[in-house]
């Protein structure tokens, strides 16, 4: 009961009750319907490799093998890929579906391989013919192993869902991905709980189907029961990719998984809701810069915010450059040329890499610039976002130029779990961005880059050509908003829904009230 | 009256064994065998274990092909048969009893019927009279699962699905084999009578002397692979091969 009123308090005192409702419909969805897939190819698959033996080992290790990929590599790889890639639901029911299939097959093979071959061959002797001895056998027999194996798959399952928000399958992994990058608790649970939840549910419920159908007796209402259970599994998939009409006026707006990148994807949505009739369709927090920028050039979405030094290194692969101007021209024209993309205009604002420590060594220390804390970071741990670990404007030039070295090789830690690190002094210097609205808040400071090592990264929106061509309005909708944010303004929003728990779309529609354009 | 030899002749035959070998890869499990069974005759293939009884009775029903030579059941060659068509004819006991342990004894006995598409009703009753002819209490033994049966139950029932549609051949794999001794003269009596009875043509593999004497019209008696002694149960007796000799000593049979 404790638990059950905690629950529902949480569920009613944090502003996302109904949005965790709505999510953990998603979840369930994605689930099922993955899961039906997997096991429609999956048991026959299993089946078929019963009778061959050579079959068997090839499809078996196969199955082990996408096993063993990273799901958010099978989620980078599934984006290129036409009719069952790209972003949103379908590639994210795709992966989970090649994820459920090594369980299901397995057991299922094993399931009919270990029945005693006396009776399969009492079976052969009595004349049934190979359709029988499969139905009437060899299936009933090697349930309750196929059904376990139809279990684990789908606790696999919906553990790896929450990692379909990566790419727009929405889901529980919303919250979870959200609550990380804004480092607030209260979020993440709210994406762990009801996925926990899930998958206790789905575990008791085929435990005890497993157990209901393994017990002798009653046939006839046990065929009944799987058949009840097909039916309704085929319904919701015919439900589902019914309703899952293709949306003819309306654009999608992407953005990478971080608050700032969120906010920017809702305010290019409601600056087109508001100064056009189109509609739009928000595909936020994708799983970083490479899955924005495949997904806006094949059309998976339509248009979502880059920084022009991000797209010069990281896009372009190009050595960092100091003038803003000439990286905005550099990238804008290569972008045009290479990738059939229009950068438009800044926003008006610049996120760079700051490297952050704490307000109470700089004060200590008296410090204020990078080339002043080199003298002390021999004595201090760093933690980086995998990113800024790998990017040639990253970790190995800053280094360089101001002869940084650190007590231990940095820690590779999440974005969104940094901040947290250095204000619990886990870490004692991160690399973040220059308008995180944690950095006043947790009483962090910025070092200044003295010697101009960072390139510009000006906020630049990004669209697909075709879509621009096709939709005339979205350009001029989206002209006012050049130069429209300040650094502040941003770190502004940034802290409202970082610290102050607010819906982003709040956030944003107060910005447009207070700053009309 | 030269009747007699005429009428031997006339006695149709149900199964013949052409020069028929069996081999996995190189070696020959089984060796230009060959075998006449006549209608209602109970043939007992006698051998040491290993000796290749199992794998003649599934020469017969097409559970394997011979690799050289020709088993020919009621006039046609195995395997120009439709191998389900050709099983369903012949009651097969196996020596492992092979009962489904998801189905009920009611069930087990009534799978090839079931097969066949016969009416629950007409099933149902061809089930009990099955299960009061191996000595098995219908209202007591029909609802149970093969776990909840002694060894001698699950022998008693095997037999009985063996006999369900009535086939005319019967083939029997060392059935008696895990049954008391009492237990088991008492059901090797009434399969003699049932055999009597019906009619039918058995061919019932067994390592036991005694038993393929009670039971044997003709004794066949296998040694690696070969069949080395044909003959009635008497022949059997005077017979001076080495291996019937074996046989004979160690069972003490008295002449
Ligand atoms: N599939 C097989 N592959 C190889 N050898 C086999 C196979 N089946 C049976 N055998 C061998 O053939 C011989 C005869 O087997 P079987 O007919 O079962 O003997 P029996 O029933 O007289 O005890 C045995 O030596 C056995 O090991
Ligand atoms: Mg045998």
């Amino acid at each position: 009961m404790i638990i059950v009123d905690l629950i529902l308090s949480n569920l009613f005192s944090i502003p996302y009750g109904g949005e965790i409702l709505l999510r953990t419909g998603e979840h369930l969805i994605l689930v099922a319907i993955a899961m039906t897939i997997a096991i429609c190819i999956g048991i026959p698959l299993g089946i078929v490799i019963t009778r061959k033996p050579k079959l068997a080992k090839v499809v078996l290790g196969l199955a082990n093998a996408i096993q063993t990929i990273p799901s958010l590599a099978i989620f980078g790889f599934l984006i290129s890929v036409p009719f069952i890639g790209g972003i949103g639901k379908v590639p994210a029911i795709v992966a989970l579906s090649l994820y459920a299939l090594l369980p299901l097959i397995r057991n299922t093979y094993t399931g009919i391989i270990n029945i005693d071959p006396t009776i399969r061959e009492a079976g052969r002797g009595m004349g049934m013919t190979d359709t029988q001895l499969l139905f009437q056998v060899e299936i009933p027999l090697a349930l309750g192993i196929i059904i376990a194996g139809i279990r684990i798959a789908t606790v696999i399952s919906v553990g790896i869902a929450t990692i379909a928000a990566a790419i727009g399958g929405g889901g529980l992994g919303v919250f979870i991905f959200r609550g990380i990058s804004t480092v607030n608790t209260q979020l993440i649970l709210a994406g762990a709980i009801p996925s926990a939840f899930i998958a206790l549910g789905a575990d008791l419920f085929l435990g005890w189907l497993e157990r209901y159908l393994t017990q002798p007796g009653q046939s006839k209402q046990k065929y009944f029961l799987l058949g009840v259970l097909a039916v309704l599994m085929t319904g919701l998939l015919l439900g589902i990719f019914g309703l899952q009409n293709p949306h003819t006026e309306t654009i999608t707006i992407g953005s990478k998984n971080f608050t700032e990148q969120v906010i920017l994807g809702e305010i290019l949505a409601q600056q087109i809701e508001a100064e056009t009739d189109l509609t739009v369709e928000r595909q936020f927090n994708l799983g970083g810069t490479f899955i924005c920028h495949e997904a806006v050039k094949v059309g998976q979405i339509d248009g979502y915010v880059e920084y022009t030094g991000t797209a010069l290194t990281a896009i372009l692969k190009q050595q960092p450059i100091t003038d803003p101007k000439e990286v905005y021209r550099i990238v804008k024209q290569a972008y045009d040329k290479k990738f059939q993309l229009t950068v438009m205009k800044s926003l008006g604002f610049e996120n760079t890499f700051a490297i952050v420590i704490r307000r109470e060594d700089a004060q200590n220390l008296n410090i204020k610039t990078l080339s002043q804390a080199a003298q002390y970071t021999p004595q201090w741990r760093a933690g980086f976002g995998y990113e800024f670990l790998a990017r040639k404007d990253g970790y190995p030039g800053l280094a360089k130029t101001y002869g940084l070295k650190f007590k231990n090789t940095p820690q590779q830690m999440d974005l969104g779990l940094m901040y947290k690190a250095l204000a619990e002094k886990q870490v004692d210097l991160v690399a973040g961005n220059s308008t995180d609205g944690l950095i006043p808040v947790l009483k962090l400071v910025v070092l200044e880059d003295d010697k101009k090592y960072f390139p510009p990264y000006e906020a630049v929106p990004v669209f697909n050509q075709e879509t621009l061509a096709k939709y005339r309005e979205i350009e001029p909708a989206l002209a006012n908003l050049a130069g429209f944010i300040t650094a502040e303004q941003m770190q502004q929003m940034n802290y409202e829904v970082d610290n102050q728990l607010r819906p982003v779309a709040e956030v944003v529609k107060e910005f447009f009230t207070k700053n009309p354009n | 009256m030269a009747k007699s030899p005429k009428l031997l002749q006339d006695k149709e035959i149900v199964v013949e064994f052409q020069d028929v070998s069996y081999g996995v890869g190189a070696n020959n499990l089984l060796l230009d065998l060959n075998l006449t069974i006549s209608k209602g005759e109970f043939l007992v293939l006698l051998g040491r274990s290993g000796s290749g009884k199992t794998t003649t009775l599934k020469l017969i029903n097409h559970l394997v092909m011979p690799t050289a030579g020709k088993v020919i059941v009621h006039g046609r060659a195995t395997e120009d048969w439709d191998p389900i068509q050709l099983r369903r004819s012949i009651g097969y006991v196996i020596q492992e009893i092979g009962l489904f342990p998801h189905f009920t004894v009611e069930e087990n006995v009534g799978l090839v019927p079931s097969l066949e598409g016969w009416k629950p009703k007409t099933l149902k009753r061809r089930v009990y009279e099955l299960l009061d002819l191996v000595g098995l209490e219908p209202g007591k033994f029909a609802p149970r699962y093969p776990h909840q049966l002694s060894g001698g139950q699950r022998q008693r029932v095997g037999v009985a699905r063996a006999l369900a549609i009535d086939p005319p051949i019967l083939l029997m794999d060392e059935p008696f084999g895990g049954l008391d001794p009492i237990t088991r003269w008492e059901i090797q009596q009434q399969l003699r009578h049932l055999q009597a009875q019906l009619g039918k043509t058995v061919i019932f593999v067994t390592h036991d002397i005694q038993e393929a004497f009670l039971l044997a019209t003709k004794v066949s008696l296998i040694s690696e692979g070969k069949l080395v002694l044909e003959g009635t149960p008497t022949e059997f007796k005077r017979s001076q091969h080495p291996e019937a000799r074996r046989f004979m000593a160690c069972c003490q049979i008295p002449q």
